[in-house]
C-alpha cells in the first residue's frame, strides 16, 4: 500500500503539474508532491526496517535493505531539490531563459523523472528495471536542452544518443540473462524476477552470464558515467538547469550503479569467480584517474563538479568490484554521502552562477563577501567532496582505502594518486572563487538556505557519528551483496 | 508447418534482415534509407509471427503486430514527414566512406558469430541459428550511428539497433515476457516523439541537421 503511494504520488504530480503549468503555485505543488513522496519513502523504510525484506503487488515489487535506502535517499534529495528549484527557476523565468511552456514542462518532467528512478529501484523485474532506466533518460533529455542554446541542444543530443547506445547494450545483456534464467526457472515473467534469480544464481550457465555481464557493464556503465563511456556526462550535467544537474549527479548515477551491482551478484553466484569484480575494479580505477586529471583542466564550474561525479562514481564502482564487507560497506556509504554533498554543491553553484551571470570560474569571485551562505556552502561542500575529515566522505573513502590496502595493495597508489589530484584541483579553484572582493558585475540575491544547510549537516553528522539504524541498514545490505 | 521448414524460413528471413541492415549502410539517399528501415521491420514482423505460430507462443503475435504498426508504419511515416517538413534534400553524408563501412560491417558479422557461439550451442530453440544475425544487426546499427553526420541518419541507426535487439529476444528466448516487450515499445515511442522535437530544435538553432556543427562543447585547454 505504502509502495503504491510512493510510486503513485510522483506520477500523479507529473500529470497534475501539466495542468498547473506556469501558474504561481507550480513550484509549491512540486514541493508538496516531493515531500509526500519522501514521507512515503520513510514509511516504507520503517516497515522494511521492522519486518525485513518484502515483496508486493504479486511479486512485481521487491524491497530490501539495499534498495530501500536508495529510495529514501532519492525521495529526500528530490524534495530538497524541489525546494531549491522554487527560487532558482523563478529567477530563470524572470531572466527570460525559460518560457511559459518551458516551466510547465520542467515541473512535470521533474516528477516523472523521480517516478522513473523509484520504479528502477523498487521493481523486482530486471526487464522493467531496464524500461524504467530508459524512461529516466528520456524524461531528462529535453530538460537538459531546456534553455535552447546551441550548447544545451548539443549536450542533450549527445546525452540522448550515447545513453541510447549504452542502454541498448544493457538490453542485450538482459536478453542473455533471461536466456540463461529461462533454462532454470522456465518461461514467462517469473524468470526475470530478482527474488527468483538470486535463489538459483549458482545454477545459471556461467559462460552465458559472463557474456551478459560484459554487455550489462558497458550498458549501465555508460549511465554510471564510467571512463571511457563518460563523454556525455560533463556536457549533460553542465548545460541543463542546475536543479537538474543536482539530481542527475546526485541520484541518477546511483541508480545505474545500483542496477549494475545487482547484476554483479547474480554473475558472481553463477561463475564462482572474481571476474565481474575485476572488470568493475578496472573501470573504477581508470575513471578515478582520468576524471582527476580532467578536473585540472576545467574552466566551467559545473563541468568541474561533473568530472568530480565521475571520479566518485569510479570510487564506488571500484569498491563494489573489490568486494568484501568493509569495501561494500564503504561503497554504500559513499553513494549516500556523495549524493548529499554533490547535490548541495550544485545548489550553491547554481546560486553562484546566477549571481555572477556566468559559469566560468575565472569570473566568479568574492562569494563569501557577496553572500556568506553561498560562499561558505561552496567551500565547505568542496572540502566535504574531496574527502576532508570530519565529513562523511572521509569516512567512506577511508574504509575503501583500508580495504584496498588489504585486498588489492597494488591498486592503492593509483587510488591515492586520483584522490590527491582531485583534492588539489578542486580546492585550488574553489578557494579563489569564495575569497576576495565582490566584483562589480555581481548581483546580490537571496539564496535558498534550507537545502544546503540540511545536506551539509547530514554529511557532517554521518562523518562524526553514524546513526544506529543506518549502520544496521548497511550491514544488512552488505549481507545481501555478499 | 514442420520444424524443419520453419527453421529454414526463419533463417531465410534473418538473411533478409541482415541484407536490409547492409543495404542501410550502403544507401546514399535518405528516402530509400527510410524505406529500407521499414522493410527491415516488415521482415522482423513476419518472422515473429512465424515463430509465434510454430512455437505456440501467443504473446509473440502481439509483438508481431506491435512491430508492424510501430516500425513499419508509424515510425517511417513520422520520419518521412520530418524529412519533408525540414526540407532535408542533401543525401546521406558519412564520416567514413561507404566501402570501408561495409568491410567493417562484415567484420562485425564474423565477430558476432564468434561471440554468440556459446549461446547458440546451449540453445534448443529452432531459432538458435539466428542469434548471431541479431547481434550483427545491433552492431551494424551502432556502426551507422557512429559513422553518419546527419541527425536523421543517426536516429535511423538507433532504431535499426532496436530492431536488432527485438530480433535477439525473439531468436534467443522466443521473446521477452509481454510486460517487458510492451514497455520497450512504449520507450521507443517516447524516444520517437523526443527526436521529432529535437529535429526542430536542432534545425532552428543550427540551421541544419548536421551534427558536425555541434562542436562547441569541447574540453578547454
Amino acid at each position: 500500500m505504502i509502495l503504491l503511494i510512493l510510486l503513485g504520488v510522483p506520477l500523479f504530480a507529473a500529470a497534475a503539474l501539466v495542468f498547473v503549468g506556469d501558474r504561481r503555485l507550480a513550484p509549491e505543488v512540486n514541493i508538496a508532491g516531493s515531500a509526500a513522496t519522501f514521507a512515503a519513502g520513510l514509511g516504507l523504510a520503517f516497515q522494511v526496517y521492522g519486518q525485513g525484506p518484502m515483496t508486493a503487488g504479486g511479486n512485481f515489487f521487491f524491497v530490501d535493505a539495499f534498495n530501500v535506502y536508495l529510495a529514501v535517499l532519492t525521495s529526500f534529495v528530490s524534495m530538497t531539490t524541489a525546494v531549491f528549484s522554487r527560487r532558482y527557476m523563478r529567477r530563470e523565468r524572470e531572466h527570460g531563459r525559460v518560457g511559459h511552456w518551458g516551466m510547465r514542462f520542467y515541473h512535470s518532467m521533474f516528477q516523472l523523472f523521480i517516478f522513473a528512478m523509484l520504479l528502477c529501484l523498487l521493481t523486482n523485474n530486471i526487464g522493467v528495471l531496464w524500461i524504467a532506466m530508459e524512461l529516466a533518460t528520456l524524461s531528462t533529455v529535453l530538460l537538459v536542452s531546456l534553455y535552447r542554446t546551441p550548447t544545451a541542444i548539443e549536450a542533450a543530443w549527445k546525452y540522448f544518443i550515447l545513453c541510447g547506445v549504452g542502454i541498448a547494450q544493457a538490453l542485450f545483456g538482459t536478453v542473455l540473462l533471461y536466456f540463461a534464467a529461462e533454462k532454470v526457472l522456465g518461461e514467462g515473467g517469473e524468470a526475470l524476477l530478482w527474488t527468483n534469480l538470486s535463489q538459483v544464481s549458482d545454477k545459471l550457465e556461467p559462460t552465458v552470464l559472463s557474456l551478459a555481464f560484459v554487455f550489462l557493464m558497458v550498458g549501465y556503465g555508460t549511465k554510471v558515467g564510467l571512463v571511457p563511456l563518460h563523454n556525455w556526462l560533463p556536457d549533460a550535467h553542465s548545460e541543463g538547469p542546475t536543479p537538474i544537474s543536482a539530481v542527475l549527479s546526485g541520484l541518477l548515477l546511483n541508480i545505474a550503479l545500483y542496477a549494475l551491482v545487482r547484476c554483479k551478484t547474480l554473475v558472481d553466484g553463477s561463475t564462482h569467480s572474481h571476474r565481474a569484480g575485476d572488470i568493475m575494479m578496472w573501470f573504477g580505477i581508470i575513471s578515478i584517474i582520468v576524471a582527476a586529471f580532467s578536473l585540472l583542466r576545467q574552466k566551467d564550474i559545473k563541468r568541474m563538479f561533473s568530472y568530480s561525479s565521475i571520479e566518485h562514481m569510479g570510487i564506488a564502482t571500484f569498491a563494489f568490484g573489490l568486494g568484501g564487507p568493509i569495501a561494500t560497506f564503504g561503497a554504500l556509504l559513499h553513494m549516500l554521502v556523495h549524493s548529499l554533498a554533490k547535490s548541495s554543491i550544485f545548489f550553491t553553484v547554481g546560486h553562484a552562477s546566477q549571481m555572477n551571470k556566468t559559469q566560468e570560474m575565472d569570473r566568479i569571485r568574492g562569494l563569501i563577501k557577496g553572500n556568506p551562505l553561498v560562499g561558505w556552502g561552496l567551500i565547505l561542500g568542496a572540502m566535504a567532496i574531496v574527502g576532508m575529515p570530519p565529513f562523511g566522505v572521509f569516512t567512506s573513502e577511508f574504509l575503501i582505502l583500508t580495504a584496498t590496502m588489504k585486498d588489492a595493495p597494488l591498486m592503492t597508489p593509483f587510488l591515492l594518486l586520483g584522490l590527491g589530484v582531485a583534492f588539489a584541483a578542486i580546492l585550488r579553484r574553489v578557494q579563489f572563487m569564495v575569497s576576495g572582493d565582490v566584483p562589480s558585475y555581481q548581483k546580490p540575491m537571496k539564496a535558498a538556505h534550507l537545502p544546503v544547510v540540511v545536506h551539509m549537516a547530514l554529511v557532517l553528522l554521518i562523518g562524526l557519528y553514524m546513526p544506529v539504524f543506518l549502520n544496521q541498514w548497511f550491514h544488512r545490505a552488505v549481507e545481501i551483496l555478499k | 508447418m514442420d520444424l524443419q521448414t520453419a527453421a529454414q524460413i526463419n533463417s531465410f528471413l534473418a538473411a533478409f534482415v541482415l541484407l536490409t541492415a547492409f543495404g542501410m549502410l550502403a544507401q546514399k539517399r535518405i528516402y530509400s534509407l527510410i524505406h529500407l528501415f521499414a522493410w527491415q521491420g516488415f521482415f522482423l514482423s513476419i518472422n515473429t509471427a512465424i515463430v509465434a505460430y510454430v512455437a505456440g507462443k501467443h504473446h509473440l503475435y502481439i509483438s508481431s503486430v506491435l512491430t508492424l504498426s510501430l516500425k513499419v508504419i508509424a515510425l517511417p511515416y513520422i520520419l518521412h514527414i520530418l524529412v519533408v517538413k525540414l526540407k532535408i534534400r542533401k543525401e546521406v553524408e558519412t564520416m567514413v566512406n561507404i566501402p570501408t563501412t561495409m568491410l567493417i560491417g562484415i567484420a562485425l558479422v564474423i565477430f558476432s558469430y564468434y561471440l554468440t557461439a556459446p549461446v547458440t550451442e546451449l540453445s534448443r530453440l529452432i531459432t538458435r541459428s539466428t542469434i548471431a544475425v541479431a547481434l550483427a544487426t545491433v552492431m551494424i546499427g551502432l556502426l551507422m550511428m557512429i559513422t553518419r553526420k546527419k541527425a536523421v541518419t543517426q536516429i535511423i541507426g538507433f532504431l535499426a539497433m532496436e530492431n536488432g535487439l527485438f530480433f535477439a529476444a525473439t531468436s534467443a528466448t522466443y521473446g521477452m515476457p509481454l510486460v517487458v516487450e510492451l514497455g520497450v515499445a512504449l520507450d521507443v515511442l517516447i524516444a520517437a516523439f523526443i527526436f521529432g522535437i529535437f529535429f526542430f530544435h536542432i534545425h532552428t538553432t543550427f540551421d541544419s541537421l548536421d551534427v558536425e556543427q555541434m562542436t562547441r562543447l569541447k574540453e578547454g585547454d
